[in-house]
């Protein structure tokens, strides 16, 4: 079962004729865990904005879960849906940003507990109860009544991996999850996502740790240039891949 | 006159300087953030007028503000100067500081990282949601110095207040000044403004503590 589909997406920004996205597409079956590489600049944060709802695209259309959140009119235009269709539509992600974007005036449980009670309408004794064992789950248990200061970045963005999580989400993004942390504290984010994909949740990571991706993902994407240059099983793109463009980019990350 | 007359006197004009100093920030600060809203609105029309009504606001003396609001209304339409100068020396002090406190508010709001909204975004949170739970405290945490600042300022403002005549402490220093060719009047006016001010600052310093939880 498809739970995200994004087909056909154009974007450029202020510059018209410098097109970031390139009529790509892209579908996230349950379950599936999807690692997204390419260099600098190719657009992938772009991607998963455009998912996100961040970023609106120019043309191109959108749908969770049979939803639409954007289609095409009759011009090839983007269209998005009205506002309470994109926040049944924003129920059905989450995303996990490169530098954490924890609230930094609420404690670590408040960060956890604030949009379940405010946005999906939860008690404050089920929020609670939800964030606490996410926290434990995390391996913070211990810090519900810190403030994201602190912690450390590992520890914040475990913890933004929490606040995410605890809206229940049906996919969830990653855009860069470990480049903010110190080299040593990368693991033990990967570790996290790692046991999120042991228990089938579906994931969409972009990243530049390619061995995690090998290790971790069902499905590759190679972007480069605002395209999908080649996309496949891990191991297949990651070990054997067809492209010579994937080949180059792969030969720089080997040591 | 003795001292203790005169003390008694100016203590008067004291009740009357809070007057203009509370109401003042009752309304200026709240009206501020409705200033500051429009200066940053979307629509070119709406944030170009506010910006041009600040300038004015912040380009000219309070003093000149403080004749128009009195005495325009009369000048301009014949109409009778207020009874009770208070309110038109609350309304121009109110006006004159929500311009100041709209500039402190929006420099707030926009030193906030796009990524606060962004998260909240993806959370669901409404836009209204967005600014008063995650937006407006770290906002008020930020400005909280300079908003320090203008309210030690404003301590000192009302005595601008003589200029219409309004009883305050320090219009009522400057008559008894006048009629008893002593200098001793303003030198009380100036230790209540200082001990007023000590106050000032020791009620922001706790409520800056208070707001200290986090970094
Ligand atoms: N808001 C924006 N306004 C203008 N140009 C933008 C904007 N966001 C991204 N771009 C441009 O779009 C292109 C793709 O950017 P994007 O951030 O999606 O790349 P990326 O693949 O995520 O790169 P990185 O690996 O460095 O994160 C870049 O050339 C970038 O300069
Ligand atoms: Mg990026």
């Amino acid at each position: 079962m498809k739970i995200m589909e994004l087909t056909h997406v154009k974007k450029s920004f202020a510059d018209a004729t410098l097109h970031v996205l390139k009529d790509i597409s892209l579908s996230v079956e349950k379950g599936e865990v999807v690692a997204i590489i390419g260099p600098s600049g190719s657009g992938k944060s772009t991607l998963l904005r455009c998912a996100t709802l961040l970023t609106d695209m120019d043309a191109g259309e959108l749908c969770y879960d049979g939803i639409f959140a954007a289609k095409n009119d009759e011009n090839g235009r983007a269209v998005y849906a009205d506002k309470a269709t994109l926040k049944q539509v924003r129920g059905k992600f989450g995303l996990v940003f490169q530098n954490f974007n924890l609230f930094p005036h609420y404690s670590v449980l408040k960060n956890l507990t604030d949009a379940q009670i405010h946005v999906l309408g939860r008690s404050k004794e089920e929020a609670e109860h939800r964030a606490r064992a996410l926290l434990d789950k995390m391996g913070l248990g211990d810090r519900g009544s810190a403030y994201p200061c602190e912690l450390s970045g590992g520890q914040q963005q475990r913890v933004a991996i929490a606040r995410a999580l605890a809206m229940d989400p049906e996919i969830l993004f990653f855009d860069e999850p470990t480049s903010a942390l110190d080299p040593e504290l990368t693991g033990e984010i990967l570790k996290v996502i790692r046991a999120l994909a042991d228990e089938h949740m579906t994931m969409v990571i972009v990243t530049h740790e390619m061995a995690f991706a090998r290790e971790v993902a069902d499905r590759v994407i190679f972007m480069s240039g605002g395209v999908i240059v080649e996309e496949g099983p891990a191991r297949q793109v990651m070990d054997d891949p067809k492209e010579e463009r994937t080949r180059q980019f792969l030969r720089n990350y080997q040591r | 006159m003795t001292l203790l007359t005169m003390i008694v006197k100016l203590a008067e004009g004291l009740g009357k300087t809070c007057a203009i100093f509370f109401l003042t920030l009752l309304f200026s600060l709240p009206l501020g953030m409705v200033v500051a809203l429009l200066r940053m609105s979307k629509n070119r029309i709406v944030s170009g007028v506010t910006r041009f009504i600040i300038s004015i606001l912040r380009g000219t003396p309070l003093m000149l503000q403080l004749l128009a609001v009195t005495y325009g209304p009369y000048y301009l339409f014949g109409a009778g100067v207020a009874r009770n100068k208070l309110i038109p020396v609350v309304v121009a002090f109110a006006i004159n500081y929500a311009a100041y406190f709209a500039e402190i508010y929006r420099g707030g709001i926009e030193s906030i990282p796009v990524g606060q909204y962004e998260a909240a975004e993806v959370l669901g949170y409404t836009r209204l949601q967005t600014f008063v739970r995650i937006i407006l405290p770290q906002v008020i945490k930020r400005i909280l110095p300079s908003i320090t600042n203008e309210v030690v300022t404003l301590v000192k403002d009302t005595s601008m207040a003589f200029t219409v005549s309004y009883q305050e402490m320090f219009t009522i220093g400057k008559q008894i000044a006048n009629s008893q060719t002593s200098f001793t009047p303003f030198l009380v006016a100036g230790v209540f403004y200082y001990v007023f001010n000590g106050v000032v600052d020791f009620a922001m310093g706790r409520i800056e503590k208070r707001l200290n939880y986090y970094q």
